[in-house]
């Protein structure tokens, strides 16, 4: 019942096979995976620690920037980073005119995607700080350090660490909505999958084998976030091992 | 009575109730029956053929041919208060929403092609259309083979996807391509200069051209990548359904009321901004209403 020919025939313009469709595919989802989850990842710290200072209006930029980019659907979102902002931005749109179109949607996705996943990372940064006790941040001035100095090297290191799993979730969640991007045209891997149903009509073939990929890189970023937590557990604390 | 009488009485009752059988519903008709319900596809901005109108309700050339399959159907099934539920679909669920029995019958802008004879069965060709390119007035191109090197936006799931990237390879012609999810999209990416054309059927080009902000400043190319049949598209192996679909749309063509449907969403204007989208019948469209068939394109 299962027929895995499909994969070996050629795609209608004869140029590929299907299989080789998906895996270019692919390769775009693991680059728009990788460039954004480095944007979230930067700009999410930032916020997070923005967020526990007690400058009030970084504070409120903070809070704003997770509100706003919370609020949106992933969807919506990329139709307007796509189709609306470069109407209201010169610079952007002289971009959209003048860049491979392919090039131009890799780079408004990772900007899109990196913003969405952003706001979440610096909520989670933020509860990961919080969650320390308040005596460790006093420790940290006590000892003469300036509060850079008490992010880098107190605060921070045990918030990292704590905030693991919550972050390996949200990066196996990056995977999987960077599926949206199709919505934009970028010819990633849902889109591949689509483009191969509609072609053949063998939709449960296509969206089979672009399951089995989706887990595939899901779960290889679940293990990498496995073994960074147990590289870096501290012995005697958060379950590290005395 | 001898055995023998009784065997022969016990074959008429099973041939009578045979028979009986051969009358009984099947398919979609057996589902409208029990249901109480048929539910119609139809797209969202397929712009004359199936599309909404300024209150939500899906209007349309198909939707009116295929307005005479539900009446049709609710003759058949003498059941005058059937219900019909309309569903929007779009090209890339539709097919999957009809096998599944989410709709019934779609009435968009499908193309009967062989590839999809696989899949679903079609009703007689409706209309005929030609693969061809919108541009702007002012981008100076006149012909297909001024597209070479240029960028292209086509909507993704549709024909011409593949039918593009074709004459790219026959004409050693090299295309940038982007994909929009619909053809508002599409068209929406060559109006704003991402993109020299857009390559999709001339109707579809007309319906965008025609209800866009400035429709004197868009032209289709003339030439073609290739012709299509439209066609309404209903679940396969469906024989009395197809049998009825058949007899009510050839009825309609031969009667030349086609004709007076037709100028009503061709050469009229129609809903929702009161557009004519000018576009009389060509000898390929006469010939389909001529001689009913439901033929795909390889």
């Amino acid at each position: 019942m299962l027929d895995l020919g499909i994969f070996g025939e050629e795609t209608p313009d004869g140029d590929t096979t299907w299989a080789m469709s998906l895996l270019s595919g692919l390769e775009y989802t693991l680059a728009l995976v990788a460039l954004s989850w480095i944007v979230a990842m930067v700009l999410g710290s930032l916020l997070g620690v923005l967020r526990t200072t007690n400058r009030r209006w970084v504070v409120a930029l903070g809070d704003a920037w997770v509100e706003l980019f919370r609020n949106i659907p992933l969807l919506v979102q990329f139709f307007l980073w796509y189709f609306v902002v470069p109407a209201f931005v010169p610079p952007l749109k002289r971009m959209a005119l003048e860049m491979d179109p392919t090039r131009f949607q890799l780079l408004l996705s990772v900007v899109c995607l990196g913003l969405f996943t952003s706001a979440r990372i610096a909520e989670q940064v933020k509860s990961g700080i919080l969650s320390l006790p308040r005596g460790q941040r006093m420790a940290g001035y006590a000892l003469g350090l300036t509060e850079a100095q008490t992010y880098r090297h107190v605060l921070l290191p045990m918030a990292f660490r704590i905030i693991i799993p919550p972050l390996t979730s949200e990066s196996m969640n990056l995977v999987k909505n960077s599926a949206v991007a199709y919505s934009i045209g970028l010819a990633e891997l849902f889109f591949r999958t689509r483009e191969m149903g509609e072609m053949t009509f063998r939709y449960f073939a296509a969206f089979g084998a672009a399951t089995v990929l989706y887990v595939v890189v899901a779960f290889a970023i679940n293990r990498v976030f496995a073994w960074v937590e147990r590289a870096t557990a501290v012995p005697g604390y958060l379950g590290g091992k005395r | 009575m001898t055995a023998i009488k009784q065997a022969a009485l016990f074959a008429c009752l099973t041939f009578v109730s045979a028979a009986a059988h051969a009358q009984a519903l099947t398919g979609t008709l057996q589902k409208a029956k029990e249901t109480g319900t048929v539910t119609v596809g139809y797209r969202e901005s397929s712009i004359p053929f199936s599309y909404l109108d300024n209150s939500g309700k899906p209007i349309g050339y198909a939707m009116e041919l295929c307005g005479k399959i539900v009446d049709a159907v609710k003759a058949e099934l003498k059941m005058p208060n059937l219900k019909v539920n309309y569903s929007p679909v779009t090209s890339s669920n539709r097919i999957p929403l009809l096998e599944n029995g989410t709709i019934d019958l779609e009435c968009g802008s499908t193309t009967n092609s062989v590839a999809r004879q696989k899949q679903v069965a079609f009703g007689p060709t409706y209309f005929v259309i030609n693969v061809s390119a919108a541009v702007k007035k002012d981008s100076g191109i006149d012909r297909f083979e001024q597209l070479k090197g240029k960028t292209i936006a086509t909507t993704s799931g549709t024909t011409s996807v593949p039918l593009l990237k074709k004459y790219a390879k026959a004409e050693d012609a090299d295309f940038k391509e982007i994909y929009g999810k619909d053809h508002a999209e599409s068209f929406l990416l060559m109006a704003d200069g991402r993109a020299a054309a857009f390559v999709m059927d001339d109707i579809l080009l007309a319906g965008q051209i025609a209800n866009s902000k400035d429709p004197s400043a868009y032209k289709i190319l003339p030439g073609s990548l290739r012709s299509e049949p439209y066609s309404m598209m209903l679940r396969k192996n469906d024989p009395q359904f197809k049998a009825l679909v058949d007899k009510t749309i050839e009825a309609v063509m031969k009667s030349g009321e086609i004709n007076q449907i037709y100028a009503k969403w061709f050469t009229s204007p129609i809903p929702p901004k009161g557009i004519n989208l000018n576009f009389p019948e060509n000898a390929a469209n006469k010939e389909a209403f001529a001689h009913p068939n439901d033929k795909g394109v390889e």
